[in-house]
């Protein structure tokens, strides 16, 4: 970075630096707050929080410019373990973790949590069977461990192909979810809000790849984190829950429990046609804590989870952040850092999915909407609001003029952008978490960009296509190619194809079925061949996919259960098969492989590949 | 010298052996105590019915000290062998 510091370089005035940025983030906060009070507008406030965060990211993107292909690649290999969590969880909380996972759980009860269990217990994978070894190895790409440990041209693409259907699976979803926050806190049609999002997004990671994406995704993880807390926090005080809500909330979770019976969530159900009338809406019919019984509901619960968890140490772009820790031991210290950081807004999720809810089923609190009268509820400022933009909708269906559980609809998605107001809290909280909403998924379309433009510039062009190229058009060639794949993302997510969670399962699915075990068993099983890795992959994405299509649009009856979220586990059992069984059939690497393998499993000594390659 | 290979052999079954452990007891807490949550949401902690809470946060908990166990066990094991970074 340009900065000059008194003492020390910049690694050793980072908490110094990302100190006074929290403080800096906490005062303009503070100054909205008082400006509401003076009679600021809400508009205005949610305009100047979504455009003073990405001022402030850009301004560190700009600072992280770099023309060095280490850099721009892996940021220098010498991002701190504590550092580098914080950047891999904002890399990994996406706006579907943000904005969706809340609302999930309110609609979903026990059975979403399989996507805060899987989410989170992926990270076990990561540190134990790869990112340290991958950091050992010293690759700049996930294809380029591939393309190394098993040799050949084929394998290299066959990895790109797995890297770029999973990750741009994956950033559509993410740059549909900035588009949508842009245009709510900007008041500008969805179609600008994505290309706008999009300008955000391409500020952070033009000039300076790595590097800046780093320093971005710390300070987005700042903003993010404060923004999910703060509301939670407040709104547990405000409503008496308790000081520590995460740890509190077990009385509310009685309570709904108690109450559910009573205002018949579970057997009160909605009318037939209400989801031609309620595009998109849905009334709650799932009970919050409880598990559906037998063995059925068991194994949804374990393949989704293990579908997340799998997915999670085959995704290119976490994967990635762990090749730019200075060392192997920080490589593996940053993955317990990251989930710890990841940790703080996931355990967050469920308690403010079940204060939500109590607050409107309970008829002991003031907010509550269940049993009150229509006439009452349609007087309620947030219903107005939401219901004017079609994320809310009530529907006296049998006419007694009680508004019952099973004729109020609504978005999961608004479960945390209007808790604020349901809670009644001022205006500058939402304004703070429409902030934290586009960081979470600015960072992650960040990582995934970047991971997609990385593996085209470095595997297919620099080490295919034109190894000679020098560092100069190595790195124009990644920018044009970040540009583009931008662009193409962003106009793949105007078509408004599939809803954000759909996307993001079928992302970890595709990865999981073409990457983890040519991955893992390059490092766990040195008998694995070149031959071997190229079948894992190609059968392994190939049966995927097709199960995938049969089930969606094939009309095929799903396999136990194992509907569309969850084909990763066939398409990872087809790869295990096909890498096992070819691998035998042919010969056993030469000595010089299994010689490589041998120092990728020692931390010490220098990496397998350069510094700079 | 730390590289020679029956060193490197012993050093790598340590790690395996680490890593199996650690893998068990992710597996025990990211799928047995979740497929037995109907039962145990008859019992409490902390007043949360426990299968609800281990989805919700024990298991998480669990995930993120074992990290961080595992990162100092495994620094362990190549400082024995001789083949930690300096």
């Amino acid at each position: 970075m340009a900065f000059k510091f008194k003492s020390g370089g910049f690694i050793e005035n980072l908490p110094k630096i990302y100190g006074l940025y929290t403080g800096g983030f906490l005062a303009f906060f503070a100054l909205m707050a008082i400006f509401e009070q003076m009679g600021m507008g809400a508009d205005t406030i949610g305009i100047l929080f979504v455009s003073f965060t990405i001022v402030i990211y850009a301004v560190i993107g700009w600072l992280s410019r770099t023309m060095q292909v280490d850099a721009y690649y892996v940021a220098g290999r010498q991002v701190p373990p504590v550092f580098n969590g914080m950047a891999t969880a904002a890399d990994w909380m996406s706006g579907a973790s943000f904005v969706a996972m809340a609302g999930g759980i309110f609609l979903g009860g026990h059975a979403y949590l399989a996507f805060v269990v899987g989410w989170t217990g992926g990270y076990v994978l990561v540190a134990t069977l790869m990112a340290p070894y991958l950091r050992k190895f010293g690759c700049y790409t996930v294809p380029d461990f591939i393309g190394t440990r098993y040799g050949g041209n084929l394998t290299r693409i066959c990895a790109v192909i797995v890297l770029v259907l999973a990750s741009f699976t994956y950033v559509t979803a993410q740059i549909n979810a900035t588009g949508t926050i842009a245009a709510r806190a900007l008041n500008i049609p969805f179609e600008v809000g994505v290309w706008f999002g999009l300008l955000g997004i391409l500020i952070c990671s033009m000039l300076g790849g790595m590097r800046a994406v780093t320093w971005t995704q710390v300070a987005q993880y700042i903003v993010l984190i404060i923004a999910y807390l703060i509301p939670v926090f407040w709104m547990s005080n405000s409503q008496g829950f308790g000081i520590f809500p995460q740890l509190m909330y077990g009385d509310a979770v009685q309570r709904i429990m108690e109450l559910e019976p009573q205002i018949g969530v579970g057997t009160l159900k909605p009318a037939a046609d209400f989801a031609t009338q309620f595009p998109g809406l849905k009334a709650l019919t799932t009970l919050h804590a409880t598990p559906g019984e037998g063995p059925l509901n068991a194994f949804r619960f374990v393949t989704l989870a293990a579908c997340m968890m799998i997915g999670t140490a085959s995704l290119p772009h976490i994967l990635m952040r762990y090749f730019t820790t200075p060392s192997v031991r920080a490589a593996r210290v940053s993955v317990a850092y990251s989930l710890g950081f990841i940790f703080l807004l996931y355990f967050t999720a469920p308690a403010l999915a079940t204060f939500t809810k109590l607050q409107l089923l309970d008829p002991n609190l003031s907010t509550s909407i269940i049993g009150k009268s229509f006439a009452d509820v349609e007087a309620i400022t947030w219903i107005q609001k939401w219901m004017s933009i079609g994320m809310v909708a009530i529907k006296d269906f049998n006419g007694d003029g009680i508004v019952q559980i099973n004729e109020f609809f609504l978005r999961g998605d608004i479960v945390v952008l209007a808790t604020p107001e349901m809670a009644g809290l001022p205006y500058v909280i939402s304004g703070l978490v429409a902030a934290g909403g586009m960081a979470a998924a600015m960072s992650t379309a960040d990582g995934l960009l970047l991971a997609i433009a990385n593996a085209l510039s470095h595997d297919l062009y620099y080490k295919i296509i034109d190894p000679q190229a020098e560092t100069r058009k190595r790195l124009i060639v990644a920018r044009v190619l970040l540009f583009a794949i931008g662009a193409l993302g962003a106009f793949v997510a105007s078509l408004k194809l599939t809803g954000i969670l759909g996307a993001v399962a079928w992302a970890f699915c595709f990865a999981m079925s073409g990457l983890f075990f040519p991955l893992v068993l390059g490092v766990w099983w040195k008998r694995a061949t070149r031959a071997g890795a190229i079948a894992g992959m190609v059968i392994g994405l190939g049966v995927g996919t097709w199960y995938l299509y049969m089930v969606k649009w094939g009309g095929m009856v799903p396999w136990y259960g194992l509907d569309h979220l969850r084909f990763g586990i066939v398409g990872a059992t087809a790869s295990l098969i096909a890498i096992v069984v070819v691998s035998l059939m042919t010969e056993e690497p030469d000595a010089e492989t299994q010689a490589m393998v041998d120092e990728v499993r020692i931390p010490r000594g220098e990496t397998i590949l350069g510094s700079s390659h | 010298m730390a590289t020679d290979t029956a060193q490197r052999e012993a050093h790598w079954q340590k790690t395996r052996n680490l890593m199996i452990i650690h893998l068990v007891i992710w597996f025990t807490f990211a799928f047995l105590v979740h497929w037995f949550a109907p039962q145990l949401n008859k019992i409490s902690f902390l007043n949360f019915p426990v299968g609800f809470y281990m989805a919700a946060q024990g298991s998480l908990a669990v995930f993120v000290i074992q990290l961080f166990v595992f990162a100092k066990q495994q620094d362990n094991i190549d400082k024995e062998f001789g083949v930690a970074e300096d």
